[in-house]
């Protein structure tokens, strides 16, 4: 032991320097729970939950702003999308979204918020910064998927009963082109380069992926889970890995995910998770997987690595969305 | 050497030898649990996964939940198959050089115990390895956790086998054995099913269950195979195997157990 450390006051100080150094505040996630009102916050380190948030009511959809300042929920049975403080967990203000929100997608100007609304068969275009509406848009019925191209250019919608993904242009705000894809289109997400889009069909129990400068189908898949009746097997949310080779689809009800072979839309695995999976979320280095299991109000979360379930953790009750804090 | 020791491992190399001459045995000891893993377990197999209970973290398939089970069934039979061996010895009049041997009787039994725990544990692990290979893996570490549960509930069904044969007279009787406790004990245990779906069906079951000392024996060995210590697991095993002994040296005691009786 040196002199220094056993002189006390050196010892306080550096007790007192390693306190407000303080342990690196850890990544979140943050998932919302339909039934029970709130947003459970889990601690990525320790995978439990440190933190349960009042919101409106039905939260489902929850995207961060670009510098995690602020945290968007979509309050589904308030009509309305609010803004919160991801630190004091406090409401500041409430968005005109429209009826029914239910996912939206923040444009990359971190500005324009495109809304699905689900009843009302339009997509709202929401200004974060003047909380005006700045267009809406006429789609199919049932709006919910949302996703937009990496260049901003090109905003999707998919319709659950129209079946159709609708693309929109952001600069005109007018769609340029509808593509049919099967039963009850629910999540669609671009690839990083923007060059093709992933939606999921629930009930047609396939994914579609188009060619984005043509809109053409490129390749559809569909997932057979041994035991598992080909019903209860219903794409939804979904998420690629960070080198995109690998895509992790969430099934519904059949409670498995599909570890997808990105290049060739093979399906090379089944993952057990909880029950009735909806979306997911990566930790920040995407080594880890939260699911979110519906009807067991639990999050599963996978090593991506493995391609294991190596926990459950109980949140709240019917676990909808799910994003990352870091 | 010394006599101890020398009848430790004279003892200890019979076993390892009757059970290297019973092929069959082996071959029929690993048979047994893997039907049930392909067999029964597929009947069962849950896809949409059971339940979360400890030492489970997430949800898992049937297979995963009854191998720790499987691992317990072959030490029972193995217990079991060691009594059976013994009232055997009896018949051939071998026991009766054993048991002449100049040392403590009860050192004796207990190196028998040792003997026949020491095969049952090797065969658990090859289970486990077939296990592995069927896709059913448990931590690493769980697999050198696993040996002392192993150990333990080996000796506690070792004990409980050498108890039995203290009371059974001829080889005949041991299909009594098979029907009225290897059956009870594997079938009111948790090893086929999480105990509280038995107290879905019946409280009264659920407390036979929980009270069976190979229930706790089950939940050692799963709990170690997870890397977690089931200290009331443990206890109750422990507290049974020095129950089941001290009935079996009761038992083969010259002046009050079965020798006496058998004049």
């Amino acid at each position: 032991m040196t002199r220094q450390a056993t002189n006390p006051k050196a010892l306080f100080l550096a007790a007192l320097l390693s306190a407000s150094a303080g342990p690196a505040l850890a990544a979140e996630i943050w998932v919302t729970n339909e039934k029970d009102d709130t947003i459970s916050v889990i601690d990525i380190d320790t995978l439990e939950v440190i933190r349960t948030i009042p919101t409106g009511e039905r939260p489902r959809g929850i995207t961060f702003s670009q510098d995690y300042s602020r945290v968007y929920i979509c309050a589904s049975d308030s009509d309305t999308v609010q803004v919160m403080d991801p630190e004091s967990g406090e409401i500041l203000h409430d968005l005109p979204s429209g009826e029914d929100p239910e996912q939206f997608i923040l444009h990359p100007d971190n500005r324009r918020l495109y809304i699905a609304n689900e009843d009302d068969a339009i997509t709202t275009v929401v200004d974060v910064e003047t909380r005006k509406v700045i267009a809406q848009i006429d789609v199919g019925i049932e709006p919910e998927g949302m996703a937009v191209s990496p260049d901003g250019k090109i905003v999707i919608t998919t319709s659950e009963t129209t079946n159709m993904a609708h693309w929109i242009d952001t600069e005109t705000h007018e769609l340029f082109a509808n593509t049919l894809v099967d039963a009850r289109p629910r999540h669609a997400e671009f690839l990083k380069d923007g060059t093709e889009l992933w939606v999921s069909a629930e009930i047609g129990g396939t994914v579609s992926v188009f060619d984005v400068a043509t809109q053409q189908e490129r390749a559809k898949f569909g997932f057979e889970i041994r035991g598992v009746h080909p019903d209860r097997v219903q794409p939804v949310g979904f998420k690629l890995t960070e080198d995109e080779k690998t895509a992790f689809v969430a099934l519904g009800p059949s409670n498995h995910l599909a570890v997808v072979n990105a290049e060739t839309y093979e399906v090379e695995e089944y993952i057990l998770v909880g029950r009735r999976v909806w979306h997911m979320a990566f930790s920040p280095d995407k080594s880890l997987l939260f699911t979110t299991n519906g009807v067991s109000g639990d999050v599963t979360v996978i090593d991506v690595e493995r391609r294991e379930a190596i926990k459950t953790i109980k949140v709240g009750r019917f676990p909808w969305g799910a994003a990352l804090r870091p | 050497m010394n006599a101890w020791l020398t009848s430790l491992q004279a003892i200890v190399t019979r076993e390892a030898l009757r059970f290297l001459h019973q092929r069959g045995r082996f071959i029929a000891a690993l048979v047994r649990p893997l039907v049930w893993l392909v067999v029964f377990a597929a009947g069962f197999r849950a896809a949409l996964g059971l339940s979360i209970i400890p030492p489970y973290q997430t949800y898992i398939t049937y297979e995963t939940y009854i191998v720790p089970g499987l691992c317990g069934m072959i030490l029972l039979f193995n217990g079991m198959q060691s009594s059976l061996s013994l009232v055997y010895d009896r018949e051939m009049g071998s026991m009766r050089l054993l048991l002449t041997a100049p040392l403590p009787r009860w050192w004796l039994l207990l190196a028998k115990l040792i003997g026949s725990t020491a095969i049952s544990i090797l065969q658990a692990y090859a289970f486990l390895g077939i296990a592995w290979l069927y896709g059913i893996k448990m931590p690493a570490l769980g697999y050198v956790a696993a040996l002392p549960a192993l150990a333990i509930a080996g000796l506690m069904l070792g004990a409980l086998g050498l108890m039995l044969s203290s009371f059974i007279r001829q080889l005949e009787n041991f299909a009594g054995v098979m029907n009225f406790v290897i059956f009870p004990m594997f079938f009111l245990s948790s090893a086929l099913y999480p105990l509280w779906k038995m107290a879905e069906a019946s409280i009264l079951l659920h407390r036979i269950c929980a009270a069976n000392p190979f229930t706790h024996a089950v939940e050692l060995i799963r709990f170690a195979l997870y890397t977690e210590a089931n200290l009331p697991a443990l206890g109750w095993t422990l507290l049974a195997t020095v129950v089941f002994l001290g009935l079996a040296l009761w038992g083969y005691d010259p002046a009050r157990g079965m020798i006496r009786r058998k004049g």
